[in-house]
């Protein structure tokens, strides 16, 4: 609803130019059409954040929002989830709050989906320029953070195609604590390449850690899961604490010029930060850093490393693949291509294909270098991984190259 | 009969897992009054309602505009035209109906000036997007009055929050990390005699590893202190050997220590014996306060610190009293059980001697205090370690010549500080600009960058006040500042509200520790900073 001054604020920003602004952009009032005409939101989680979400988003110019919630109101939420009333209780979330934001904030359109994350197609989330998190679970974040990266795709140099990027902001709190972050898939790290801010999950065997670390990831959390607690005994390790993640961080550089890893870095001087931190308990204290990717990400990476002998045959990859610890659990009964070729598929192709298996693999690609998409019916994305082929260990692969 | 949960623990079930029954009873006796219901004054007293509040009062003396509706989500369009005060207050009502609310249609500014007795029944005052000039002559009347008050604005991607009291003494401040105070460096005769009494050589299998882990800590200390002339393990070499004495006392088969869980969790809370004892220092700062020195019109907090510090002098012997929790443990339930009558033993001795010395106490002053009660008393023996004294310093002293100039000066050349620095500056700025201008720089259709001069001019005055030079963003900041023409963003407001709510049921439910100094958000870069000047 565009009636004059009524969007004054915010148009002293969109219309004047400004110093401190982001790359490319330029002064213009369409950009208000724009973010309330066409620009569209997703919004998933219509609890505490998401009420706050919905609200904020609504008065920030932004009239196509939709809004995804499993639940059902009740009353304990009615402290904070300042869009549902008694009157409410046992409605769905998604429903009552889209309504609510409908009916106060004139020309915004809030379209509700009462249902589980899971249960909309990968299309659903293409729609949305930008999809935003008001989620209380690490599964479910996860599940978003797949579902992000799975548009993204790589250009032959390996660099993130930039028109497949969906962003997502991640908020999550508890008590007087929270956070936000900004995950750019393919720029800044996604929620896989940082798994390691919560604590404690071992996401990789322990001997990995110890003897053969292999990825920054590897460096960080052996710091965190490992040294702290020989190092540090009797202090809790809290992700909160500056101190805290400053040490593992610097104890994951040592580790990594150890070993000869690189990529492990905490504040580089360029580039975006992409997660702020906030605690209230005592005072107010935020912090705001940019996290890194983790070149090795099953999820956002460009290619999974993978080293196999250079005599394999596709089968021998395909039996590598699935022994890989990295992999465990993802992989039932992959299919391999390369390209537009595929070198094994299940289905349809499973016949054509058969043959391939038996074959020598640095035939089938053409070198000792690809990039193989493998897909499998328990991955919501297919995986990427970059293979090498050769007997040397795989430092001696790297240097060769 | 059904057991019917009360409604009303239901609804603030989440909140109530975060300051308990008490906290809610503080938050359910404030009567808060708002200042300016923009975004910014709106969203922190939505958020305070829904938390429970028994009252607010908002004051603003404008009506609402089509602007409004771009901002405030507690307006619509039914209200354009009428009281933005009332629009605002009939919509909170709506969020809680155990609130009550009302509304005066005046400017803050003049309610001030005119009617400065009119702040005097307040718990807390919260003063939003008002200037410098107005903030000095509010901060003086809630100071002699002891209203608490919180001063919170936005301003295009900046804000700030400023809580403002003589001072505000936390008991239960909940410290995220705190260690249990469990004494294994230093038991006392009962714990001591306890400890000793379990014969491990004798034991059968089952009870050896049931024995809870304190004990063998205790145990272990006192072997270790017979051997060192009474003194702790210290430095890595003497830990790593009371680790292996530890061990050696585990059964084994064949050589091999078989597994017990009781042992390795004396391992790991081993450094429990080592680690910090002494008074911490803001404790210690207290109990050396000027405040000390008691009068018939000292209040609860210091009497009661007054009471502890004779305890540290006298039974105590230089310890502060047991908190006496005990934390879960492996053992047996009798074992557990009986240990941890030993720690509560001797925590209700330690509170009914602090008790004693406050009653005396209370007597000697003539206090005018009718009664502290013993789950008072109670409450500040368990959180002893951990109080905390806050003294805010006044707005005057801020804006005026006894501003820490230095703090500035070395936060605006701080590379993580200097940005936000230069926006507290900025933003002190154009209030003076204003009283100049008669309006904000950035507010009329003209290109805004026609107006930094003139707020160049008043920022760099203020910057040779603090004895300063520009920072490295200083143009970049001016010319934004200029830019945001005095908006109130949503997105903004809606941040440093959510904060200034926080600090608001801080100070109500004298719960977790507020902030002291001046917070600046940056929104452009997502950022704090807090100045203590
Ligand atoms: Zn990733």
């Amino acid at each position: 609803m565009d009636v004059p001054g009524r969007w004054k604020d915010l148009d002293h920003l969109l219309t004047r130019p400004g110093n401190v602004v982001g790359p490319g952009f330029e002064p213009d009032p369409a950009l208000r059409a724009f973010l309330h005409d066409d620009c569209r939101v997703l919004c998933v989680g219509a609890g505490g954040l998401g009420c706050e979400l919905l609200k904020d988003l609504a008065l920030s110019g932004f009239g196509q929002i939709d809004v995804i919630d499993m639940d059902t109101i009740d009353v304990s939420n009615l402290n904070r989830q300042f869009l549902f009333r008694l009157k409410d209780v046992g409605k769905p979330k998604a429903e009552v709050a889209a309504a609510a934001i409908n009916q106060r904030v004139a020309g915004v359109h809030v379209t509700p989906h009462f249902c589980r994350i899971e249960e909309k197609p990968l299309e659903f989330y293409q729609q949305f320029q930008i999809i935003i998190l008001g989620l209380d679970s690490l599964e479910a974040r996860r599940y978003m953070n797949q579902v992000a990266c799975s548009f993204l795709a790589f250009e032959e140099d390996g660099s993130p195609d930039l028109s497949t990027i969906k962003p997502m902001i991640d908020g999550g709190t508890e008590g007087f604590k929270g956070h936000a972050r900004v995950i750019l898939p393919g720029f800044t790290p996604c929620f896989e390449c940082t798994l390691w801010l919560f604590p404690p999950q071992t996401k990789f065997p322990l001997c990995t850690l110890a003897e053969t670390p292999r990825s920054p990831a590897h460096c960080i959390e052996y710091a965190h899961l490992i040294q702290w607690g020989q190092e540090r005994p009797g202090h809790d390790f809290d992700a909160d604490v500056e101190e805290h993640m400053r040490w593992v961080y610097d104890e994951a550089l040592k580790r990594a010029a150890k070993f000869g890893i690189a990529g492990v870095s905490y504040q580089l001087t360029q580039g975006m930060d992409n997660y702020m931190m906030y605690v209230g308990t005592d005072g107010i204290y935020t912090h705001t850093v940019k996290y890194e990717k983790d070149a090795a990400c099953l999820i956002c990476s460009s290619g999974v490393p993978l080293h196999a002998p250079a005599s394999s045959t596709l089968q021998q990859v395909i039996d590598q693949l699935q022994r890989d610890p990295r992999f465990e659990g993802k992989l039932q009964s992959p299919s391999v291509s390369c390209g537009p070729q595929n070198l094994y598929m299940h289905g349809i192709f499973e016949e054509e294909t058969r043959q391939n298996l038996q074959k020598d693999m640095k035939m089938l690609i053409g070198g000792s270098h690809a990039i193989l998409q493998v897909n499998d019916k328990k991955l919501l994305a297919p995986l990427r991984c970059r293979l090498t082929l050769s007997d040397h260990s795989d430092l001696d692969a790297e240097m060769a190259e | 009969m059904v057991e019917i949960k009360d409604p009303k623990s239901k609804k603030y079930d989440r909140q109530l897992r975060i300051w308990g029954a008490h906290g809610q009873a503080a938050l359910e006796s404030a009567k808060i009054c708002l200042l300016n219901c923009g975004p910014t004054g709106s969203e922190t007293l939505k958020n305070l309602v829904l938390g429970g509040i028994a009252g607010f009062t908002i004051v603003d003396g404008s009506k609402v505009e089509q602007q409004d509706l771009g901002n405030n989500f507690l307006l619509s369009e039914a209200d354009l035209g009428h009281s933005k005060a009332q629009g605002v207050s009939s919509l909170l009502k709506e969020l809680n109906d155990s609130v009550t609310g009302g509304f005066v249609e005046t400017d803050p500014e003049q309610l001030i000036n005119d009617q400065p007795a009119f702040f005097n029944n307040f718990s807390l005052v919260i003063a939003t997007q008002l200037r410098e000039a107005t903030m000095l002559k509010l901060d003086d009347i809630c100071r002699a009055e002891g209203v608490k008050l919180l001063a919170v604005r936005s301003y295009g991607l900046v804000a700030t929050l400023r809580v403002s009291a003589a001072e505000h003494a936390i008991v239960e401040t909940k410290p995220d990390n705190a260690v249990g105070d469990l004494r294994f460096h230093a038991p006392w005769k009962e714990l001591h005699d306890f400890a000793m009494s379990f014969k491990l050589a004798e034991m059968d299998e089952i009870m050896h590893k049931h024995l809870p882990f304190a004990i063998l800590l205790i145990q272990a200390v006192g072997h270790w202190k017979a051997g060192h002339q009474g003194k702790l393990p210290s430095g890595s070499k003497e830990r790593t050997d009371f680790k292996a004495l530890l061990k050696s006392w585990q059964r084994q088969i064949d050589g091999i220590p078989v597994e017990e869980e009781n042992f390795s969790e004396a391992m790991t809370n081993a450094s429990k014996v080592w680690s910090q004892h002494g008074i911490p220092s803001e404790v210690q700062a207290i109990l050396e306060d000027d405040c000390m020195n008691l009068n018939s019109s000292s209040s609860t907090f210091w009497c009661l610190a007054a009471a502890l510090k004779r305890f540290i002098e006298q039974e105590g012997q230089g310890c502060l009293p047991l908190e006496g929790t005990l934390p879960d443990m492996h053992a047996t339930t009798d074992l557990y059980l009986q240990l941890q009558r030993v720690y509560q033993t001797k925590a209700e001795s330690d509170v009914t001697a602090v008790e004693t010395h406050l009653r005396a106490i209370l007597k000697d002053n003539a206090s005018s205090i009718s009664s502290i009660s013993r789950a008072e008393v109670k409450l500040f023996c368990k959180n002893a370690r951990h109080l905390r004294l806050v003294r805010f310093r006044r707005l005057s002293e801020e804006f005026g010549i006894s501003c820490k100039h230095n703090v500035l000066r070395q936060a605006l050349t701080a590379e993580d500080q200097a940005t936000n620095a230069t926006l507290y500056i900025l933003l002190r700025a154009v209030d003076r600009f204003y009283e100049s201008h008669k309006h904000f720089p950035g507010t009329f259709d003209s290109p805004p960058e026609s107006e930094i001069p003139m707020l160049k001019a008043k920022a760099g005055a203020l910057l040779s006040e603090v004895g300063a030079s520009p920072s490295p963003a200083w143009d970049d900041c001016l010319a934004e500042m200029c830019r945001f023409g005095a908006g109130e963003l949503h997105c903004v407001a809606a941040i440093i509200a959510g904060m200034a709510a926080q600090e608001g049921i801080k100070l109500l439910t004298k719960q977790f520790v507020p902030q002291s100094g001046t917070l600046v958000y940056n929104a452009m870069g997502s950022t704090t900073s807090v100045f203590c000047l």
